[in-house]
Parts: C-alpha cells; structure tokens; sequence
C-alpha cells in the first residue's frame, strides 16, 4: 500500500507530520492492521514533556496493548479528544481523524523514513 | 441445537426475574427484643432497603442457576483440552469431605487445642507435597499460583535482604506466563525478558551474559516450559544461578508432567509453586478459588510466611515465631477447603497412581500429538511431555486462524486449547488432554480436529463464521470493551 | 490402574499408535540427575479407607456446629440457605474453568455480571470485579491501585483498627514498593483518633484505609474520614470485614469514597477454617482502568443475542504482563457464585433482615452485659460506641475463660491475644442471625458465673 508521502515515519511504525514548530503524531496503517480493532486510545495531558524515543501513550486491543513512541522532543500541545468516544478512528483513518497527538516540537527527529523508505521497511519486515 | 437456544432465549438476569413480594428465604422469628436502628445507630449511617436488589422465590432461583449451568462447557462433559490448565477431573469423594461436619465450619481463630484435625491436615498435606517434590518445607498460604509466585519472589527477596544485597533483576524467558512478570514487579522487581532458543528452550548464553552484572536475583522458570519440553539444561541453569548467589525460581504449572517421576527438589528449584487445581484435581470453580502452595530449598526455609504448622510429639501448633519471615501474604492460614481436597486426592491416588497419573498424561498428549502432526503445523519439535502446542500456520493460507479453529471446535463439542500462548508461538493451539481421559474421547477430539483442517482448507468461511450450535453465536468482545457495562442497573434495558 | 485414570487398553494402543514399546521412553527427556525413586506415599487408598482417615481428622477438631458459638474478627456465621449448596454441586460450575471460551461460558459469565452487580449495590460504588482472594488481599488491591493512580505519594495512611491480619498482610505487599504504611491510633470510643488522623493524613499520602465496622467491632464516621482523606488529595478506601453489615449500614459508595473492598465471606460461606473465602472490590467508574483482577462485561453476539464476556482484558497479566493492574489470575470464582445465589435468596428484603436480626441479637448480649454493671471483670468496652454484630469485652483472662465457656460448649467469642495489633485486653464477641436466644442467654448466663 502506498504511504501518504506528505509525513515521515519511524521503525516502531508511528507517522509525524511538521508544520512550523508543530508536529502531528498518529500511527500508521500497517500498526492499526496489527492490533486490530482499536478499543481504547491512552494519551498524555497537554503540557506533558515527551522525550525522543519515550512513550506517548497506549493503544489498546481487545487482546493487546501496543505502546506510542514519540519520534521527537516537545510538548504535549493537544491529544486527539475523539478517541475517547469513537478510538475505531484509529482504524478507519489513521492518517486523518485518528490522529493523535500534536507537540511543540523541542528537539530534532532522528532516524525518520520517508514514505519509499518505511514502505521498503515492510517489505523487508515481511508480512509475518 | 434448538433445546439450548430456546432455554437462552428464556432466562434473563435474575434482576429481571425479580416480582415484588417475592421471598427466597425464611429467618426464624427473632426471639430477641427487635431494635430500631435509630435508637442504636447514627442515623447518617444508615441505609434501607436497596434498590435493585431482586425479589425472587427459591423456586426461581433454582430455575435460573439451572438453566445457566446448561450453558456452560465442564470437564465432567468432556476433554477440556486447555494447555497449561491441567483440567483433569474432580473427584466426588473430595467434595463429600471438605464438606464433612467438623471441618467445614471451623473457625480459623479457635484456640490450637480445638483445630488439632486441622492443622494435623496441613501437616499432612505439607509432608505429601514434600515427598512428591523432594523439597525441604511447604507453605500453604498461596491461594492461588499467581499468589505462589509472589510469596516465593518476596522469600527471594528478604535472602538476598539478608545478606546486604539488593538485587533488582529477575530474568524470564519470552514463553512464560504472564503471571511470572507480574509477580516478579509486585514483589518489586525488574523483569528482563530472555529470548528462548531455537528449540524454544532456555538459552544458556543469554542468562551467562546477565548474570555477569550481579544484578540478577533470580531466574523464573516453567518445567517442563511452556511448549510442554522438558528443559534439558535445567540442572546447569540451577547451578549457574547458585554459583553467582542468584536463585532458581521454578513455575509448578506443568508438574502434571513428572509427579513420581522427577524430583524439582534435584533441579536446583530454590522455590516452586504447585497449583493444587491442576496437578491435584481441586476444582476450576469457573475460576477459582485453587490453591498454590511454596515448596522451597533449605536456603529460604528461614523466610517462609507466618504461620507455619509445627510438629511436638503428637500436639500441633501454629508458629509465628519465625523471626525472618516474610510476614503473612493472605488472611489465616491458607485455603484450607482446597487443601483438604488435594490431600484427599493424593491419598486416593497413593505412591503408583500418582506416577501413573504423570504417565498417562504424558501418553495421551504424544498421542495426540502424533495424530495431528499431518493435519496442524508444529513449530517447535523437541518431545513433548504432557502438553503439545500447534499453530494455525496450515490453516492461516486460507485465512483461518487459531480463534476460528477453537471457536469451530465447540461446534464439535469439545472445548478448545488454550490460545494464542505462549507469545513465542504465533497462533498457537496448546493442547493438554490430561490422564483423565481414555483413548476413545480423544479420539473424538482428534476427529474433531481433523475434521476442522479439513473444512478449514475447503470451506474457510464455514470455520471463519463459528461457531454455531453454542448457547450463544460469537460475541463481539470488541463492543465490551469499547462501551464497558459491568453491571445492571433498573431502567436500562 | 485407578478409577481416575484410563484403563491398559487405552495404553496399549496408544503406545502402539506412537510407536513406543513403553511408557517410560516417553520421558527419555527427562536426564537421570533428577529423577526420584518410589515417592515416599501410603499406596492408593479406597474410598472408605480415606473416609474414614478425614472424619477421624474431623474427629479431632471442635466443630463450631456443635456449640454455641460467637465467633468473628474476619470469619462470621450466618444462614446458609440449602439451595445454595446443591447448585454449587453442579459439575457444570464447579468443574468449569476460567470463561476465556465465553460462548460455552455463559453460566459462568452471566453469574460473575450478576456478582458484580450484586457488589455495587451493596457497596454504593459504579465497577466492581469477578472477586479476589479475600478480605486482606483485598484491600492491598486497593492500596496498589491507589499508588498507581497517585504515583508521587508514597505513604498509605491506614486506621488502628483494621483487622490486623488485613494489616500484616499489606505491609508484606507495600514493603518491596517502597511504600509506607502509617497506622492511626483509635480514640477512647474505639474509633479512629479524628486528630491523629488529620496529622497523619499529608500530602505525601496516596489513600486512607478505614474499616467499618471496625475490627473492635465500632461502627466508623465514614462521611467525616471520607471528608477529611479528600481534603489531603487522598484516595478514601472503605475496607469492610463483615459483608452483611453492607444491608443496614450506608457504605462508602454514599460518601464519595473511590473503593469499598473487604470480605464477603459472611453471605454464608463456610469458615472453612480461614479460607477460601471471597474479596470483593468495587470502585468508580473513573478508575475502571486502574481496576484489578477480571471483569464481566454486557455485550452481543453475532445474532444480536445478549452475551458476556471477560472485557478489558488489558489491564490484566496475560496481556500487560509487568505493567498489569494486579498478578492475579485464578481468583475466586466458585465463591462469588455461592455469594450470588445466596444474595438472590436473600434479596432485597432478606439482606435487611439479616442485617437487623444480627444487630438485634448483639445489641441483646451486650445489654445483658451492661445489666451487670460496669465494674465486673468482663465489661463493654466502649458500651457507648455504636456497633453492628460485634462488640469487644474486655477481660483480663480472656483465654482462661473462654476455656472454660468450652467446656460448657459455649464458643464464647475470640480472644484479642490471637489477634496481633495492640488490641485491648479481652475477647470479641459477634452474635448473628444464626444464634438464637437461647444460646444468647447460655452466654451471658456463664459471663456471669465465670466472668
């Protein structure tokens, strides 16, 4: 499936988006395939200092659990309010209306893919 | 099945059954001089009657709990092939004597000098629990395996306490239960996981490795593990946990397998939990309550839970003067229903019966194996002991998956093997069929299953869409969680 | 072979269909290290012969049945209706697993939704659990789950005056998380030192403990302990050892609190000397995520039908493995059964009725014991203190008299020595439903010749 090319994506399969200072945060289409259908969304309070690499928050299944990695520094400017009563967005648009939280970005993101590259990464990943 | 559809359709809550002025019980007249709670108690304290609590007759409450018993799979059915479960039978002869008068209604605070049959009980079960894993003592408080894991790490614990060191890892392979992590974090560890080998056993290397930053207290492991494979290495994991001042904690999920055959006690095990309703026979309950009582080595004796049952000639006491003890980890002494039963059971069975039970285990799991190793995918082949774990690999080409088979499975009428565990076998099927059952049940559960890949490879959807003829269809776990209702409440429908 | 177990046959063709000549290559796996010989058993007895070994075991015991009996601190005797027995002796519950194949499950499942419900009701609370192990565990429960709610708070502020095994047991619990357990004195009425409890409820305390009725059997303020946790940022825990007391008195679901959890044993379940018997735990909706242990929830199946089913399995061991809310994984779920037929029976009018006659039995014994006037050996001590079914006696010879209440086959209460916890000098008496007048009058007509 091709991967929307206007956002970058990280090995642990979150995408980001980069506007200015801002940077949107969700996760990606292969991610809410896996988990299968989204029962619970647990994000962090505006004001909430993410560190690179540190968890966002929890996606949660019926059967599992998956944690949310933040591909940069910032500040938890707002968490997708939505979720709490419709988290099947998660699955139905996880690029869109399932987003999740948007940050103040304090630092750089490292070790990003573009669109080609996290689809290459699937690949290799295998479809297991 | 149209009976049990029909008598689905027909019982609700018994909140629904409720009809006001129903009674479903009579007190005898108060022969006291009745009080006015507002004379004796503050009157913001009190409450009337509550609302929503049903009014039913006894009649109705027996119709209701009966109709809801026909829903339900038991062992007393049929082969309750759960792996890891150990769903042998329940004998009767336990249930008639847990019951018996003089036992059944003791208070856990009379004075030592009224309870000697009890706490001689203990005793006994504690020595028969000794000479079945050549360990050094037993606790019976545990309630339940969970329950073991914790009091057993909190002994590791305090021995380590003891001896100046505060160590704060406790290595588990990736195939355990996830109790194990769980409890090693209560008893306030850290846990890392250690990735199993190729053959699904522990890895040597991998645990050496750890054990060089001496932060490791001890090491959490299942025998035979998970995948039903006795840990071959066992003794030399015991060895180099020990030379590093590490203990060998041992899960007694699987003891099915080698009860009079091996001893824990000779692997090295420092602690081990034995889940008394699974290797002795104490009733699931619909989950619980079991039994899961700490056999430990000498090395953590000084650390048991308080009170201990004591020994003086022909006289039996509670002992609390254990000045290294963990404390207490449960209310009173243990669940002393359940221990009386597994005594019970072990009395029944005796020295051979005991082995026997181990061996037919054993033989009806390579059995099983042996007859589905052409139909299911095996991923790990070393031998089995007495649980063998399949995936839905065969199956998943056609879209079919673990859950489908299973939920196919109660079309068949049996119930299906635990699912999707142990995490390191994608869509795995762990049978364990137990020495309870003859050849002629599982080869029904064989058919069954034979008769699934079949329809898995030619009718997918038929498979995909069970099953069918249960009390209820498929639920939709995903709508319980999302919007949650744990409870009924009037006025909703 | 043995009754329980397959017969030769079954072997021979098995081990044929393996191809193996015996039963012992099956365990070659196994290395000769750690095997064990003949296990060191009596060989298998019949049926009469351990009959007769358990009721010789029964033989040595003082059966409570048998006496009049006034036992509590934790484990309370009260009506079992006889139903209540005969559905739990059907194979299909009590030999039923956990309801993970929730199709085959629904006995199972509907029981627990009915438990659950059952438990909010009588403890005013939004979300209860499928139950935990019992009273003590109960409440550590309830202590973790307030710790991990309010993680920077590492103080537990708990009351005297709770059971003091309930007490032991989470100090072993909070111990290796680092958490401290700060207990309040009891005032000179038997109920928690209102002052103290102020002074000790801070900004480092994650929850405050209260058991009402207490284990001296006092009836607690719940409105102002309540009041007075949520005024330091606590999480106010209702602990309850005697269940029943749940049908007369206002629980802590009416006062705001965040759990009400204890025992519930005394919906007439067998002492069973001290166990299994049944933790209840109910909390808000608020904290539905933060709950331990299994949980029931409504939902439909592929026909529309109303189903249950286990949800919110993810707090839970199997799946959040280190991170879950508790370890547990078998609980107590034949008990729960058992509370939920008896609490059917009861219903709504019968769980008042138990509640009254117990208070009224007690309320009778402990004015027969105020008759004597106040200067006797045994004598109330707090005579003007509220309490529900269970008063405490002070005695300084409780056991020697109580030995001597035996031997008139009077179980006349239990000693405070047995109990730990700095508890008064004496003996705590609890009267329910179950006793009648007669034995009433046998026990304070001994008081008074023995007292």
């Amino acid at each position: 499936m091709a991967q929307p090319t206007d956002r970058m994506y990280t090995k642990t399969h979150e995408w980001v988006q980069v506007a200015g200072t801002e940077a949107t945060v969700g996760i990606t289409q292969y991610a809410q395939e896996q988990l299968g259908d989204v029962v619970f969304v647990e994000l962090p309070p505006a004001g909430k200092q993410a560190t690179r690499g540190g968890v966002l928050g929890n996606i949660e299944s019926v059967k599992a659990v998956s944690e949310v990695f933040a591909p940069l520094a910032g500040e938890v400017v707002a968490a997708n309010g939505e979720l709490e009563t419709h988290p099947e967005l998660v699955n139905q648009d996880p690029y869109g209306k399932g987003w999740l939280v948007r940050l103040k970005a304090s630092g750089a993101p490292a070790d990003l893919m573009d669109a080609a590259a996290y689809e290459r990464f699937l690949a290799e990943e295998g479809a297991h | 099945m149209k009976a049990p559809r029909s008598l689905r359709a027909r019982e609700g809550l018994i909140f629904e059954r409720s009809s006001p002025g129903r009674i479903g019980y009579q007190l005898p007249a108060l022969a006291v001089p009745p009080v006015d709670p507002r004379a004796t108690l503050p009157a913001g304290l009190l409450r009337g009657e509550i609302d929503g609590m049903p009014e039913v007759s006894e009649v109705d409450v027996v119709r209701h709990f009966t109709r809801m018993s026909k829903w339900n799979y038991s062992v007393d059915e049929g082969l309750y092939p759960l792996g890891s479960c150990t769903m042998k039978y329940n004998p009767r002869i336990n249930e008639e004597l847990a019951r018996l008068a003089g036992l059944a209604q003791l208070h856990p605070l009379q004075p030592e000098d009224q309870v000697q049959g009890a706490l001689a009980l203990m005793w006994e079960l504690e020595q028969a629990l000794i000479a079945v894993t050549g360990m050094a003592r037993v606790t019976l408080q545990p309630a339940a395996g969970a329950h073991g894991e914790l009091t057993g790490m909190l002994m590791i614990r305090k021995a380590l306490a003891e001896r100046g060191e505060h160590r704060r890892v406790v290595l588990i392979p990736d195939s355990a239960h996830g109790t194990n992590p769980a409890s090693a974090v209560f008893a306030g560890f850290e846990v890392v996981e250690v990735a199993s080998t190729s053959a699904g056993t522990l890895d040597l290397a991998t645990i050496a490795r750890h054990l060089e930053s001496g932060e490791v207290a001890a090491l959490m492991a299942t025998v035979p593990n998970t995948l039903g494979v006795f840990e071959p290495e066992i003794v030399k994991v015991a060895a180099m946990l020990h030379e590093r001042g590490a203990f060998l904690y041992m899960d007694g999920a699987n003891l099915n397998a080698f009860v009079g055959l091996a001893y824990p006690g000779k692997m090295g095990a420092d602690a081990l939990h034995i889940n008394l309703h699974k290797t002795f026979s104490t009733p699931h309950g619909g989950g619980g309550p079991g039994a899961g009582p700490v056999a430990v080595s000498e090395a953590l004796v000084p650390y048991l839970p308080v009170p201990m049952v004591e020994k003086a000639g022909e006289r039996f006491t509670l002992a609390t003067d254990r000045p290294k003890t963990i404390g207490k980890v449960r209310g009173f002494y243990g669940n002393f229903g359940m221990l009386l039963r597994a005594l019970v059971y072990i009395r029944s069975l005796g020295r051979d019966g005991l082995r026997h039970m181990a061996e037919g285990a054993v033989l009806n799991a390579n059995y099983i194996r042996k007859r589905l190793e052409a139909d299911y995918h095996l991923q790990y082949t070393g031998a089995s002991l007495h649980e063998v774990v399949f995936d839905d690999s065969y199956q998943a080409a056609a879209g079919v998956k673990n859950v489908d088979i299973a939920k196919r499975l109660l079309d068949y009428g049996f119930h299906p093997p635990t699912m999707s565990f142990p995490l390191i076998v994608h869509g795995a099927l762990m049978i364990e069929p137990t020495e309870s059952d003859g050849v002629d049940e599982l080869d029904a559960f064989v058919s069954a299953m034979r008769e699934i890949a079949r329809e898995a490879r030619e009718e997918p959807d038929l498979v995909k869409g069970a099953p069918y003829g249960t009390p209820v269809r498929r639920l939709d776990e995903v709508r319980a969680a999302r919007q949650p209702v744990v409870r009924w409440q009037a006025g909703k429908a | 072979m043995h009754r329980y177990l397959a017969g030769e046959d079954d072997r021979r063709r098995m081990l044929a269909a393996i191809g193996c000549a015996s039963v012992d290559e099956l365990f070659a796996s196994i290395p000769a290290a750690v095997r064990c010989g003949e296990l060191p058993l009596a060989p298998a007895r019949s049926e009469e012969e351990v009959r007769r070994e358990f009721w010789a075991l029964a033989g040595r015991n003082i059966a409570p049945e048998c006496t009049a009996s006034f036992l509590g601190a934790g484990v309370y005797r009260h009506t079992t209706p006889a139903v209540a027995d005969a559905l739990l002796q059907r194979g299909e519950f009590f030999t039923a697993y956990t309801p993970y194949q929730p199709e085959v499950s629904q006995g199972t499942l509907q029981a627990i939704f009915e438990f659950q419900t059952f438990v909010c009701q009588l403890s005013g609370m939004e979300v209860a659990n499928a139950s935990l192990y019992d009273g003590a565990t109960a409440v550590v429960e309830a202590v973790l789950m307030a710790h991990r709610i309010q993680p920077d708070r590492p103080r537990v502020v708990v009351a005297g005056s709770l059971h003091p095994d309930y007490r032991a047991v989470l100090e072993t619990y909070c111990r290796p998380q680092g958490l401290t357990v700060v207990a309040v004195p009891w005032a000179d009425d038997g109920g928690v030192d209102a002052a103290a409890l102020v002074a000790a409820l801070d900004s480092r305390a994650c929850c405050l403990v209260v058991q009402s009725p207490n284990v001296l059997g006092v009836v607690e303020d719940l409105p102002a302990l309540g009041e007075a946790a949520r005024r330091a940022g606590a999480l106010a825990i209702q602990a309850v050892a005697e269940a029943t007391s749940l049908g007369l008195l206002a629980p802590g679901g009416a006062f705001g609190y965040d759990v009400v959890c204890g025992e519930a044993q005394a919906f007439g379940l067998p002492a069973a000397f001290g166990g299994p018997h049944l933790g209840f735990f109910a909390t808000r909706q608020a904290h539905m995520r933060q709950l331990p242990g299994r949980l029931v929830g409504e939902t439909a199946d592929a026909d529309g039908a109303r189903g249950y089913v286990l949800t919110l399995a993810t707090r839970e061991q199997h799946i959040r493995r280190a991170r879950a809310t508790s370890n547990i994984c078998t609980n107590h779920g034949l008990m729960a059964l058992a509370a939920t037929i008896v609490l059917s029976l009861l219903g709504r009018k019968g769980v008042r009725e138990v509640a009254l006659a117990s208070h009224a039995t007690a309320e009778y014994l402990k004015a027969g014991i105020r008759a004597r006037g106040s200067g006797r050996r045994a004598r109330l001590a707090f005579p003007d203190t509220p309490t529900y079914d269970e008063f405490l006696v002070l005695h300084d010879d409780a056991d020697g008299l109580l030995a001597r209440l035996k031997d008139e086959l009077i179980l006349g209460g239990v000693s405070t020595s047995r109990l730990g916890g700095g508890l008064p000098r004496g003996f705590l008496v609890a009267a329910t439903e179950h006793n009648t007048r007669e034995e009433c009058d046998r026990l304070l007509d001994a008081l008074r010749r023995l007292a």
